[in-house]
């Protein structure tokens, strides 16, 4: 499962949620909800977990980690890995759940975030549609509570009259929230959770009321590694928050494979033919994004500067598909170098001073020397001439 | 499994069940602190009337060192062949190391204390250095590549029980059994963290130990007596141990039974088994043996870590250090102590952040299920919550408190160190006597002793040894010439033994210290002075790890003037390293490395500078060429002699790329008139100019000429102060006089120039100008304004097109001629050069009046 890939809209691994789904019902939603499509795995997982759960938890603490991870249990269910990454991170991040902390988790963009928190909340409470979705237009309502106008013109305050949120919600009933893309919030809505967080209650000043969070209640907040400054957190929001980075793709292998399917994924929905020959274009796309995210050559021998943008797995996706476009439609169908000469440089030189002496060192010292390379560099030659 | 009976290890069982019966095998792991609180605990409880060590026994008579007030671990035992120092051993004792604390304790108690391993006599006798200089101990804190001991010296004291890579890893093994991946988390599960009090008797968990060696020996046995058998020099381990139990039994006879050993857990077994005292001595017969000293070095925590050469196999000795030394409340204690250090590097840690960390800390064992949070618990906390998900931090807490930098220190009394023996061996040899008078001394480096002197005292130097500073020679500059003054101050011995952690040679030392100085070093321009340096002291194993520094370091510098700064440096060790022979190849890549990363930088790095940047832009220009240049004649000799221009492959490719950066550089509207001025200068210096685009550029595109970039700079359109500027860099300097002297068309350019410069202008360009040409000789300033007075010609330049030049100037004569000269051809003043000209040819000219002949 490569759902290091899958943030963000209909990432790859949820091809076998759908499936998933299908085989449950008849009206089958277009991507079901994570405590759906792996409701068997959930089921099986809970009966086999016998171990100490906090309170409102559906599962223990070492059973969600295992949902995440993937394994098999004792009744022989197999549990399909939905995250591919270190198994100290889930740990920690199960553990804060656990405690009166909240989760922050961290990554540049095409990091799994949006999927982990998903299943966490999945897992944990059986329910992982508790969201707020940040955006910069995000109001305090969304967080706190909104009215219904007609209800409060008709009856004046009261707890009818009012809209709950979503945290507020998972306050009441023990849930976990999550709040997607939190630095995108603006600052004085995001401070708003400061007291959710720290005092667990939330105050109605309207009706002289306010909502004491249950057992049970935690936080997951997603946001991107690459918009720091956006948005930044207040330290005092910062404080509540425990921090976990979610690494990208630890192997080549591992991002050539993520890659290649995606490829392929989008291909066929663009009505592109397959590339026969396309593995060592991916190939040398995922190592050139891998050098100089990394800053360091796959030999470990060179070091180089990285250039400002993030060159994550979801733009090589985007460079080789663009590459293959080009391919077909003004190629002779086989991905060549000078079809995706020009997108990794696109990708690469985001800031035209520095990323620009970035790439020609890059070029110059790396590709030029590498064996099999000369015709990838003479067409990024050509196209930075 | 040959003449002994086996599977006997009844004893250390035995000990554990009843009380006193000696002697206590306490099978430990080497540098676990919970192995030192049992040892501790154990020792306070039975009281031995002697205590075994597991250590070189010529170490015996250094034992009471260690009850000095100014020996503070980590130390290391020292034992080094007398005359060979290269090869020696080290046996690192930490304050948390259970020898230590039994060592201590012993002192303290004036219990007599012998060590019972193999005598290092024949341990180091047995190491045959393959390669002399690796075999020397290259402590290199940082450095695994470099620090690649000799097999036998390195493992000489047995770095932990889990780190025998040749024999079973027992501790791996009784880990994985247990399930677990890593064996250093179930050492830390199982017997670190459980404290000795639950069972009552201190012994207890040796017993359960030695057990569980026993059987894991068992088990493994069969290949490892088998190996004995087979060949036929019994293994190092069985030969180990057949001296231990010789030992053991003197010990019995002359103490009694009350006795403790303190021996790796892997030895436990093979103590407790009853052989017969001739088998073990057949296994001890016809060792090989030498003469060896044994002193007491400090050491560092640092080189007790995994990383470093002589690593004990501990990955985290602050942490050992901190879970031995706090007596309770280790997580809470540990994560202030990180906190602590967060504050002091500015980070905004509260306390509250402590709090949550430990208990996130808690909650992670209570999920892991392990019995007390460990290093990677407390690892996931501080990043989670302190430093909120960044690697600075961890990264910083590691070096800093997981590993630590502890020195230690280690008593005056104590033997001198070998490091000061091989330097008494060299002035021997080298016939170069320490003497307190400073005197100087002339090396010739052809000569073969003088070599290996200069290669001394720089190596001296490196070392913070500067017994002889270099001075300036009187009589020639040529490369193959050296000057020191040499004096030998008192304190140099002290920094001899300073310098004594660095290894036992004095290339040894000379080259961790050069690598360790490396990793440190803040500037670029540091690593290439300290490559420079490596070379002179030839240091061959410290380059590479210099290279490989520097080739990093010039990677992520951002700022050309930091790389063309390094770059000259660099370019003279590539000569150097041809001048003395030695392989200067990898050199020469960085160097070739650095220069493009110059080219690559140096046209953006241009743009946009006020005066003051390109002023400083146009020394770095200067020094780019220079190196390049020297670059190329460099790499021009590996072929044959000659014109190392167009022949040679690579160099003649950075030529044409520096020519390529020239060429932008000098066309560039955005770059400074200075530096516009100066690339053109070089290029026409170089020859590069005059011929327009030659090969590459497909010969018509702008024929790139002096004149014409000169023109475009001087135009009308240009602001005087920019064009000064182009000028003081395309004239100025000393030399760029004679240019002007000899091309009239330039100069004619820049008096058409300076005479439609407006007046109001003119005072704001006067002192640029007046800079620029107060640099000339007084000669070249007074042929200028000679020539200036009679007033330019007018020529038809050849090539260039016609251009019509000094207008307004004395009215032209007809003919086209070269620039620079009269009209038509002075026959008689001509003919009088041939003379001369004939001499020089040594065509047997009549020689009369030769000194006449010049032109004048």
């Amino acid at each position: 499962m490569d759902c290091a890939m899958a943030e963000n809209g209909a990432g790859s691994g949820r091809g076998t949620a759908a499936e998933a789904g299908r085989q449950d019902g008849e009206a089958v939603a277009l991507r079901p909800h994570a405590e759906d499509a792996f409701a068997k795995e959930l089921a099986a997982l809970a009966a086999a977990d016998d171990r100490p759960r906090p309170e409102r938890w559906r599962l223990s603490p070492w059973a969600v980690a295992t949902y995440l991870l993937g394994g098999t249990l004792a009744d022989g269910t197999v549990i399909t890995p939905k995250y591919v990454g270190p198994r100290r991170i889930v740990e920690v991040a199960v553990t804060t759940l656990a405690t009166d902390r909240a989760l922050l988790l961290l990554g540049v963009p095409g990091t799994a975030k949006t999927w982990v928190s998903e299943h966490l909340a999945a897992a944990v409470s059986g329910d992982s549609t508790l969201l707020v979705q940040g955006t910069a237009g995000t109001p305090e309502e969304a967080i706190r509570y909104g009215w219904n106008y007609a209800r409060l013109l008709a009856h004046g305050p009261s707890r009818d009259a009012l809209v709950p949120s979503p945290v507020m919600r998972a306050m009441a009933e023990g849930m976990t929230a999550r709040v997607e893309e939190l630095t995108r919030i603006p600052a004085d809505v995001q401070d708003t959770l400061i007291t959710i967080l720290s005092e667990k209650t939330l105050p109605i000043p309207e009706l002289g009321q306010e909502v004491q969070a249950v057992r049970g209640f935690n936080l997951i907040a997603t946001a991107n590694d690459r918009d720091r400054g956006v948005n930044e957190l207040s330290s005092a929001l910062r404080r509540r928050f425990n921090t976990v980075v979610l690494p990208l793709p630890a192997t080549p292998d591992e991002e050539v494979d993520i890659v290649t399917r995606r490829v392929e994924q989008i291909g066929r929905s663009l009505d592109l033919p397959p590339a026969p020959d396309g593995m060592d274009e991916i190939r040398r796309v995922v190592t050139v994004f891998r050098e100089l995210r990394d800053g360091l050559t796959t030999d470990g021998r060179t070091k180089l500067k990285s250039p400002s943008g993030t060159l994550s797995t979801a733009e090589a996706i985007s460079v080789v598909t663009n590459g293959l476009a080009l391919a077909t439609h003004f190629g002779d169908g086989v991905l060549r170098p000078s079809d995706v000469a020009a997108g990794i440089q696109g990708a690469v030189v985001r800031d035209p001073a520095a990323d620009r002496v970035v790439w020609q060192e890059y070029l110059e010292s790396v590709v030029r020397e590498r064996d099999g390379w000369k015709d990838f560099y003479r067409a990024c030659r050509e196209v930075s001439a | 499994m040959t003449e002994r009976d086996e599977g006997e290890h009844g004893r250390a069982r035995d000990a554990g069940e009843r009380r006193a019966v000696g002697p206590w095998l306490l099978g430990v792991r080497h540098h676990g602190p919970g192995s030192a609180r049992a040892v501790g605990a154990a020792l306070a409880q039975y009281e031995p009337k002697a205590l075994l060590i597991e250590g070189p026994p010529e170490a015996d008579a250094l034992v009471a060192l260690a009850a000095d007030e100014e020996m503070r671990p980590p130390v290391a035992l020292l034992a080094h062949v007398t005359d060979d120092p290269g090869r020696a051993a080290f046996w690192p004792m930490a304050e948390f190391s259970p020898e230590w604390v039994a060592l201590r304790w012993a002192l303290r108690r004036g219990v007599p204390v012998r060590f019972i391993d193999l005598p290092a006599a024949h341990s180091l006798a047995g190491a045959e250095p393959e390669e002399p200089s690796l075999a020397a101990p290259d402590p290199g804190p940082e450095e695994p590549s470099l620090a690649s001991p000799g097999p036998e010296a390195g493992t000489g004291p047995e770095p932990g029980p889990a780190a025998g890579d040749a024999r079973v890893d027992p501790i791996g093994v009784l880990a994985e059994a247990a399930g677990y991946d890593d064996a250093e988390r179930w050492w830390e599960d199982v017997v670190e963290h459980r404290g000795t009090a639950a069972s009552g008797d201190a012994l207890a968990p040796f017993a359960a130990l030695a057990e569980a060696m026993g059987a894991l020996r068992e088990e493994g046995q069969g290949g490892q007596d088998g190996q004995e058998g087979v060949e036929g020099g019994a293994s190092r381990d069985a030969v180990r141990e057949a001296h231990m139990r010789l030992r053991l039994r003197e010990a019995r006879r002359e103490f009694g039974d009350d006795i403790a050993v303190v021996c790796g857990a892997w030895h436990v077994p093979a103590l407790a088994r009853r052989t017969t005292v001739t088998a073990d001595r057949a296994l001890l017969k016809g060792l090989p043996k030498a003469k060896v000293s044994v002193t007491w070095v400090p050491w560092t925590h640092r080189r007790l870590s995994r990383k470093s050469g002589y690593g004990a196999g501990i990955a985290s000795p602050g942490w050992y250090g901190h879970l031995f030394s706090s007596p309770d409340r280790p997580i809470e204690r540990w994560l202030t102590k990180v906190a602590g250090l967060l504050r002091e590097e500015d980070y905004a840690v509260s306390t509250a952040h402590v709090i949550e960390a430990v208990r996130l800390a808690e909650s992670l064992v209570a999920m892991r299920g392990r019995p007390l949070a460990g290093l990677t618990e407390t690892e996931d906390a501080v990043r989670a919550v302190l430093s909120e998900g960044s690697d600075v931090p961890a990264s910083l807490i590691h070096d800093r408190l997981v590993v630590g930098d502890v020195l230690g220190e280690v008593p005056q009394a104590a033997p001198a160190v070998p490091l000061q023996r091989d330097i008494a061996r060299l002035q021997r040899t080298l016939r170069l006597k320490p003497e307190a008078k400073e005197r100087e001394l002339e090396l010739d480096l052809r000569k073969e002793t003088d070599a290996a002197r200069s290669r001394l005292l720089h190596r001296l130097r490196l070392l913070d040894i500067p017994w002889g500073a270099p001075a300036h020679s009187r009589s020639s500059t040529g490369t193959f010439r050296e000057t020191w003054r040499l004096r030998w101050e008192p304190e140099l011995s002290v920094r001899v033994a300073e310098a004594g952690i660095w290894g036992t040679t004095v290339l040894a030392a000379a080259t961790a210290r050069a690598a360790s100085d490396a990793a440190d070093a803040s500037a670029l321009a540091e690593v290439t002075a300290l490559a420079e340096r490596c070379l002179l002291a030839e240091l061959p194993d410290a380059l590479p790890v210099v290279m490989r520094v520097l080739a990093d370091r010039a990677a992520l510098d951002a700022d050309v003037g930091h790389l063309a700064q390094a770059l000259p440096a660099l370019v003279r060790s590539v000569r150097y390293g041809d001048v003395r022979g030695t392989d200067a190849a990898a050199l020469r890549e960085v160097a070739v490395g650095l220069a493009e990363r110059v080219f690559v930088g140096l046209p953006p790095a241009c743009a946009s500078l006020d005066a003051e940047g390109a002023a400083e832009m146009r020394t770095h220009l200067d020094a780019t060429q220079q190196a390049v240049g020297l670059l190329c004649s460099a790499e021009g000799d590996g072929a044959p002699e000659g014109d190392a221009g167009p022949s040679g492959d690579a160099p003649s490719g950075l030529r044409e790329r520096w020519t390529a950066v020239l060429r932008v550089l000098a066309e560039r509207e955005a770059i400074p008139g200075l530096i516009r001025g100066r690339a053109a200068r070089i290029l026409v210096d170089d020859g590069r100019l005059e011929d327009g685009g030659t090969r590459e550029d497909g010969g018509t595109r702008g024929d790139g000429g002096a004149a014409r970039l000169m023109g475009l700079a001087l135009s009308p359109g240009v602001p005087p102060a920019d064009a000064a500027a182009w000028i003081e860099g395309f004239v100025g300097g000393g030399a760029g006089g004679m240019l002007l002297v000899h091309d009239e068309r330039l100069l004619a350019l820049v008096d058409g120039w300076l005479t439609r410069v407006p007046g109001e202008a003119f005072t704001d360009v006067l002192p640029l100008l007046r800079r620029t040409f107060s640099q000339y000789e007084p000669g070249v300033r007074r042929t200028l304004g000679e020539l200036v007075r009679r007033g330019p010609v007018v020529a038809g330049v050849p090539g260039g097109g016609t251009a019509v030049l000094g207008r307004g100037a004395a009215g032209g004569d007809e003919e086209a001629v070269a620039p620079g000269f009269g009209p038509g051809l002075d026959r008689d003043r001509a003919a009088a050069v041939l003379p001369t000209l004939h001499a020089l040819l040594g065509e047997g000219a009549d020689g009369k009046d030769t000194s006449t002949g010049e032109m004048r």
